[in-house]
């Protein structure tokens, strides 16, 4: 397994209450990575110490270390800005901007720079939806408000959002909790697909999606991981007795 | 004797209640059948039934009642043939109604006399049938509704349908007190317009708003050109509003957005607090202390400043008006889903990125009402004006001149003894209506500019 991120003993509080304990994990690249375990055990916490979305959350302090490549995502040289075009995020519920379905997919791209002209944009435009299986849908409306789609779909261009700035992770916070399980079936596909192309974190609290679509799971209790390995392994033959009375559903 | 029959509603209402409430209990205490609603709901509508009647009586009265008085009396005065060949029976009710009474000894007529008789007679009499009718209606609703509380009546729905037409009525009021502003506008304005011509009125660059006490008095005929009324109205706002609009959104988005929780704390109930300054202060404020350093400062320049200047007034009213900007685009901001900050930020955007492409975007309908507000105190504030601009109807464009507003003229015009049909009284309506037609055209494009822009989220 190549490594893409790493942590080492990351602790985060929020003002008095400490939300994570020294959690040390290893994120595969080009790997699904799913995070699972019950309510408030801190795994959406983790997943936003990795772009450092907790920056914007008052009273919230991490210590340990976070790796990208190698790099030290909390160096104070490092432009917060620039990490986040690298690790991109979609979130719990669907947030499409209130802008058209294009300038959605255009946000990143024209924030960054990304491209020099009309005609370049229209093509990452269009290859972002396409991506994210969604231009087929919206072709033909790429000028209608983002918000005039289904949930499906509006967390469908939220990830094409996300893949327009061609960053290398993508973190999501339970992309399918808002959507129907059809909805969740296209979803799930598409993450199999990105896979190719991008490392993605996942959080869920779908045993059975993080059994369909990650090839490596990390459970995660109380601010600690009490285990994480292989998939088929955790789901199968897990080392703990806890992981084993979570997925067989008899806490959390 | 009337108003002793207003302190007896709450009585009734009172009695009502009680009455309606104990006929429940009993019958549900006596027969094995369930009640339709609670006990109290029979309460409440025996109580409507009790006093709502005599209080619509009691308010008939109240608006009506003097103009029947004076109607009867002038009736019986005309027919009594007391009245002398040079009066009328108008004058003799006003003059009667202005306290000419036999007690101060004046001479009065056999006609004057009549009148105090007739008033005293129709006040008892109508007085007397009222309170019968009060009594009436209260003792009838009473016992109606009550032997109406059965079992089976739906008292709480009736209730609620009560309710429903008193909310109703309440809306009407604010609905029907604007129809009537604005009618009572439109008739004095076309009388205006009876004496001087439209043309004049809206293209007329001359405002001189006197006219003559008598036929024969020289000069001052009037001009009535509203052209420099409203340029000064216009270049005040204006001002006014470069000074509001950006600093308001921009303290709007420091507050919503770069403050913390500790400095909001504090700020935000500051910022209310100037809102709450008198603006005769804020005039004070720009007459004597503004007005002059402007001056200062515009000679040292070598500009002709006039000590009392558009730039004063506009300026000191543009800081009065910030408060209510930024609180209410703070409002505004503030509703924005907070998953739309964090899903711009998530793509890399800094935060002044986010709050430009995708905060103020998402928060624009609520952010040009606030403009609206802004612009509609600007243009009604008449205070700070007369004090720090003068009353100079002056056709300019020069902030450092002095200038004059819509609403200082009407003002202008109204203060002091008035003769109600002359032009000068009247131009004040004509003014009056011509301000309202503007502002709501104002708020009509402003309004479908947001529905235009305005980008949904959720």
């Amino acid at each position: 397994m190549k490594t893409k991120m790493q942590t080492d003993g990351l602790d985060v509080f929020y003002g008095e209450k400490q939300a994570l304990f020294g959690v040390d994990l290893q994120i595969g690249a080009n790997e699904v990575t799913a995070l699972i375990g019950p309510s408030g055990c801190g795994k959406s916490t983790y997943l936003r110490c990795l772009n450092r979305m907790n920056d914007v959350v008052p009273g919230c302090r991490v210590s340990g270390r976070v790796t990208l490549d190698g790099e030290d995502v909390y160096d104070p040289r490092l432009d917060v800005v620039k990490l986040r075009a690298r690790v991109g995020m979609v979130f719990q519920k669907p947030n499409p901007f209130p802008k058209s379905i294009y300038e959605n997919v255009a946000y990143g791209p024209r924030i960054h720079g990304i491209t020099h002209d009309r005609d370049e944009l229209d093509a990452l435009v269009r290859d972002s939806l396409r991506r994210a299986g969604l231009l087929e849908e919206v072709e033909d409306r790429l000028n209608e408000p983002g918000t005039s789609l289904s949930g499906g779909q509006q967390q469908r261009l939220c990830i094409a959002r996300a893949i327009a700035v061609s960053p290398e992770v993508i973190l999501m916070d339970e992309p399918c909790s808002a959507l129907d399980p059809i909805a969740t079936a296209r979803v799930e596909e598409l993450i199999d697909e990105l896979r190719a192309q991008f490392t993605i974190v996942i959080v869920t609290h779908s045993m059975q999606q993080a059994a369909r679509v990650s090839q490596r799971t990390a459970f995660f209790h109380l601010g600690r991981i009490v285990e994480e390995g292989e998939t088929t392994k955790i789901f199968t033959n897990p080392d703990q007795e806890r992981t084993q009375d979570y997925i067989t559903g008899r806490f959390g | 004797m009337i108003e002793a029959l207003w302190g007896l509603l709450p009585l009734l209402a009172g009695l009502g209640f009680v009455l309606g409430r104990r006929r429940a209990e009993q019958l549900a205490a006596e027969g094995d059948v369930s009640l339709n609603s609670l006990p109290q709901h029979y309460g409440q509508f025996v109580l409507l039934w009790a006093a709502g009647p005599p209080l619509a009586l009691l308010l008939l009265w109240a608006l009506s009642g003097g103009t029947i008085v004076e109607g009867w009396a002038a009736a019986s005065l005309d027919a009594s043939g007391l009245l002398g060949v040079d009066q009328r029976a108008d004058h003799v009710l006003s003059e009667v109604r202005g306290g000419l009474s036999s007690l101060d000894g004046a001479a009065l007529s056999e006609a004057h006399a009549h009148v105090e008789r007739t008033l005293d007679r129709a006040r008892q009499v109508l007085g007397l049938s009222v309170a019968a009718g009060f009594a009436l209606l209260a003792a009838g609703g009473l016992s109606w509704a009550r032997s109406r509380v059965t079992p089976g009546l739906r008292a709480r729905n009736r209730v609620e349908s009560a309710l429903r037409a008193g909310l109703f009525l309440s809306s009407c009021v604010a609905i029907a007190t604007t129809i009537g502003i604005v009618g009572s506008l439109l008739f004095e304005a076309i009388r205006f317009f009876g004496l001087v011509s439209p043309a004049e009125f809206f293209f007329g660059t001359e405002w001189s708003p006197q006219t003559a006490l008598r036929a024969d008095q020289v000069g001052s005929s009037g001009a009535f050109g509203a052209v420099p009324v409203f340029a000064g109205t216009l270049l005040i706002t204006g001002i006014a509003m470069a000074i509001s609009i950006p600093v308001g959104l921009m303290a709007a988005i420091q507050l919503a957005f770069y403050a913390g929780d500790r400095a909001r704390a504090w700020v935000k109930p500051l910022l209310e607090v100037i809102a709450g300054i008198p603006t005769v202060v804020w005039g004070a404020f720009a007459a004597l202390v503004l007005g002059p350093r402007i001056r200062v400062i515009g000679e040292s320049l070598g500009l002709d400043v006039a000590s009392e200047s558009a730039l004063a007034a506009g300026l000191v009213m543009g800081v009065m008006i910030v408060p209510f900007v930024s609180s209410l685009s703070d409002d505004a901001l503030n509703a924005v889903p907070r998953s739309m900050l964090e899903g711009s930020l998530a793509m890399g955007a800094t935060l002044s990125e986010t709050i430009r492409k995708v905060m103020v975007p998402a928060a624009l309908p609520g952010i040009v009402g606030a403009f609206l507000l802004a612009v509609s105190r600007a243009i009604g504030e008449t205070m700070i004006v007369v004090m720090a601009a003068g009353q100079a109807a002056r056709l300019t464009a020069n902030p450092f001149e002095a200038v004059t507003t819509v609403t200082v003229q009407i003002m202008m015009l109204l203060v002091g003894d008035q003769e109600f049909d002359s032009a000068k009284t009247l131009a004040a309506f004509a003014l009056g209506l011509t301000l309202f037609f503007v502002t709501l055209a104002l708020n009509l494009a402003a309004l479908s500019f947001v529905r235009r822009f305005r980008e949904q989220y959720d």
